[in-house]
């Protein structure tokens, strides 16, 4: 077997031991809060008796062993259950239908600040590294280092009282729907995705400013400039292709962070995504989503870390052979 | 009236209509001898006076959460009561902007045997959205889904006693009740009891199929809601379509409303409602609503056990203050009634609880206690926002009558089911209730599963059954009067204050007198407001 193959499959593995000890943690940290689904439902009108006829219907009068294991023994085989609400009807809220349109929104969102983040920290990363200790380099690094140090939300307020208030060339708020043409989509995801391309800008640019200063440091970089090879050869073929592994670790960090860590860009922006689906879940203990966005978020990190981690093998082939 | 007002009066009704162009209007004005501005403001008030049909009304709400469902049981908060008030819903009763029932899907309710038979007529030729024709046996499903033995559903405590719901015929159906309410027709205003269609006794509220002025075209719960007028609709109403959204953070919902993407947000910001105020086009909605925040303490826990001791406390608090800076003014100060102003039957007991901490001091000597240390549980926003200030300040002006209120910070969840109706003192709410009698009965009866002071006063109970089945008006105000004061002299609820509904309205959306006993024009707000 290829040992890229077999490093692959090892943390696979190992990435499904620990969703599993994830859903555990989740559900007896759940079991642990006060207040039950049918009390948070039913708020200051509960009365033991819809309370108790609440927790017949949804069978939360058994023990919490025998649930877990009924839930996870369904999960296993692709079967998230019912959401707790509306559950006393005859149309289930299967989990999934409500996560999928939800989980289909933090994407777009992410891919977006993504593709608007990845590229412009590598560019500025490179330059400042290339013109280290210029104007230019001093610049980009204050403007990043500010908007990392600012809360999100002061971010998002500031940019929607300036571009949507003022200005008004964007909505201030991104209410999308399941019918919302893409165009539209992009138009009303744009100004939070500006608020979560300028959170995560400074990590991966300087991530990448210190990883290619490091390495123009070293012996074969001078062998190159001393045989006359063009700054921008310089930092594209010799430097580059060795500071790969860190700086995906640090991408693949960011990228899980615009997954699961966005829930407060979409209470401002009113977006319909995951992370305020699974807080009104926790709050409520509506606990068949939670533990479906738990699991998705953990898989989000797991994947992701794998995927820096083979990008680090490939690029540094020594990684494959370790002592 | 002159020839020349009646003349006027007519053709401004015209307008009203919509049946007189602006152009028509203008030069019949005129060639009576109004000037053009004159005629130009005349013809707009015109137009905006009278409703008419049109538009898309868009609404940015406070409430609203992703584990919302259609059902009508589960229905608490400010998003989803609309729907059976005014959306897909429509009870057999309303409430008008006066407090007093109207017909609505029954066309009436005849009380027999002391108000424990009730005949209700429905009304005819109503249609379901899905075309069904609605008959008296729908109404029994949707009343028997609420009070049966299984329901989850809060309804229950607005039609108490109810033994037995039978269709007589198509269009009738007969209420049969332990004891005499006279109320029942009130109880019918609750939003719970929204009729539905049934099949075979059950009622399908799965797909939100009501009788209501709006048809369900989508509903993501937390996210959105969009009605379309419905045709068949009995009774009036005026927007095209609606969208409710939800927009929870204060912030994001008054930048809605400021650029202009919804007409009408609730929970304004009362921090930065000067803002809201000097918006162009902005009419500040504030209705002072029957809805008291309290701070109940047990009347069978120490030291609250003690009258000297709750009526101390009483005279210890200074509500000004409170009204002052937790509602920043918008509000009413409690007087230990729970029973807003503007409900009938409604007094302001004497001798008025105001601030005095000498008074307080003199019960507490009389009663010969020295040095009252009292623990006093509150969350930071679960009863109410800005709970915990509240207390604080409590706390502060308890001072001064020598009483030493420890408070005790609880976290918000899971306030309700650890906190509330356990601990001797903490904090509550409660949402308007459309009679004297719910109000007093959920809050204070002694069996009420929600007596959160576990006041138990004799007197107060005997008149309150008593007054349920009373038809003589004159008695029954006396009885209820009798009941605010035992409640105002030697209950355990102290009633703070009464806290305004404060939203933020574009004047390009109009509307008549406004019901007061709930949010959102008592959440009839779609089904009454139009594009102006």
């Amino acid at each position: 077997m290829h040992p890229v193959l077999r490093t692959v499959l090892q943390r696979l593995g190992l990435g499904i031991v620990t969703l599993l000890a994830v859903s555990v943690i989740i559900f007896s940290s759940l079991e642990m809060l006060p207040g039950g689904y049918a009390e948070n439902v039913l708020g200051q009108s509960a009365t033991p008796e819809t309370v108790a006829a609440f927790k017949r219907d949804l069978g939360l009068d058994r023990p919490a062993t025998v649930r877990y294991f009924e839930w996870i023994g369904n999960a296993l085989q692709g079967d998230f259950g019912s959401s707790y609400s509306g559950l006393s009807g005859s149309m289930k809220r299967d989990v999934s239908a409500t996560i999928a349109p939800r989980l289909y929104n933090t994407f777009f969102l992410a891919a977006m600040a993504a593709l608007i983040a990845v590229p412009l920290s590598l560019l500025l990363g490179a330059m400042a590294a290339l013109y280290r200790n210029s104007w230019f380099d001093r610049i980009v690094n204050s403007v990043t280092l500010t908007t990392i140090a600012m809360p999100e939300f002061f971010i998002a307020y500031i940019l929607v009282y300036v571009f949507a208030v003022k200005l008004k060339l964007f909505y201030p708020n991104s209410t999308v729907s399941i019918g919302t043409p893409f165009v539209e989509h992009l138009y009303r995801a744009a100004l939070p995705a500006i608020t979560m391309t300028l959170v995560i800008i400074a990590h991966m640019m300087r991530m990448t400013r210190a990883a290619i200063i490091n390495l123009l440091a070293s012996p074969y970089i001078e062998m190159a400039q001393l045989k006359g090879v063009s700054k921008s050869d310089v930092i594209r073929q010799h430097a580059l292709p060795n500071a790969w592994a860190p700086i995906a670790t640090v991408i693949a960090f960011n990228l899980a962070y615009l997954v699961v860590g966005v829930v407060v860009v979409e209470v401002v922006f009113v977006y319909p995504g995951i992370g305020q689906l699974m807080v009104d879940a926790v709050s409520s203990r509506d606990m068949p989503v939670v533990q479906a966005c738990a699991l998705i978020f953990a898989a989000t990190y797991i994947l992701l870390n794998l995927l820096a981690d083979v990008v680090s093998i490939v690029t540094n082939p020594r990684l494959l052979h370790p002592k | 009236m002159t020839e020349f007002e009646m003349k006027l009066k007519q053709v401004t009704k015209a307008v009203s209509r919509g049946k007189l162009s602006r152009r028509d209007f203008m030069s019949y004005a005129m060639s009576i001898g109004i000037t053009a501005a004159a005629a130009n403001t005349m013809f707009a008030t015109a137009a905006r006076a009278e409703p008419k049909k049109g538009g898309i009304f868009k609404y940015g709400s406070g409430h609203g959460s992703t584990t919302d469902s259609l059902d009508p049981a589960t229905w608490t908060n400010g998003f989803n009561f609309q729907f059976g008030k005014s959306v897909m819903g429509a009870p057999l009763t309303q409430l008008n902007p006066k407090g007093e029932v109207t017909m609505h899907v029954a066309e009436s309710f005849e009380p027999s045997d002391g108000g424990k038979k009730w005949i209700i007529k429905l009304r005819k030729g109503i249609t379901f959205h899905n075309g069904k024709t609605l008959d008296a046996s729908d109404v029994v499903a949707t009343i028997n889904y609420h009070i049966g033995p299984d329901s989850k559903s809060p309804a229950k405590e607005y039609l108490p006693g109810v033994t037995s719901v039978k269709a007589d015929g198509p269009d009738t159906v007969i209420i049969e009740l332990s004891s005499g309410n006279v109320d029942l027709p009130y109880g019918f205003t609750d939003y719970h009891l929204s009729m539905y269609p049934a099949t075979d006794g059950k009622i399908e509220w799965e797909k939100g199929i009501g009788c209501g002025p709006y048809v369900l075209k989508s509903y993501e719960p937390g996210v959105k809601l969009v009605g379309e007028r419905n045709p068949n609709y009995f009774a009036d109403t005026w927007f095209d379509g609606i969208e409710m959204i939800t927009i929870s953070d204060v912030a994001a919902r008054t930048n809605a409303y400021l650029s202009g993407e919804v007409h009408f947000i609730d929970r304004a910001d009362l921090k930065t409602i000067d803002m809201l105020k000097s918006a162009p086009n902005t009419e500040i909605y504030n209705q002072s609503g029957p809805t008291p925040y309290t701070a109940p303490m047990l009347c069978d826990a120490a030291p609250f056990d003690n009258p000297a001791v709750r009526k101390a406390i009483k005279y210890a608090i200074n509500r000004q203050e409170l009204v002052d800076k937790v509602l920043y003014g918008y509000g009413k100060v409690g007087n230990d009634n729970p029973i807003g102003s503007q409900m009938k039957y409604a007094i302001d007991p004497q001798p008025q609880h105001t601030y005095d901490p000498e008074k307080a001091k003199a019960i507490l000597k009389e009663a010969g206690i020295e040095n009252l240390k009292v623990d006093f549980s509150c969350p930071p926003n679960a009863a109410y926002p800005g709970a915990l200030d509240a207390a604080l300040l409590m706390q502060e002006s308890a001072k001064a009558a020598g009483i030493e209120i420890n408070v005790i910070r609880e976290p918000d969840d899971g306030y309700w089911s650890n906190v509330w109706l356990k601990k001797p003192w903490s904090m509550c709410y409660w949402g308007g209730r459309p009679t004297v009698d719910t109000m007093l009965s959920i809050s204070l009866a002694a069996d009420a599963p929600w007596n959160d002071t576990h006041f138990k006063s004799p007197r107060f109970n005997e008149l309150l059954v008593q007054a349920r089945s009373e038809l003589d008006e004159t008695k029954r105000a006396a009885m209820y009067a009798e009941c605010q004061q035992i409640v105002h002299d030697d209950g355990g609820q102290i009633v703070l204050m009464f806290y305004n509904f404060v939203g933020a309205l574009n004047t390009a959306v109009a509307h008549g007198e406004l019901n007061s006993d709930q949010d959102s024009d008592g959440g009839y707000m779609v089904e009454r407001w139009w594009m102006a």
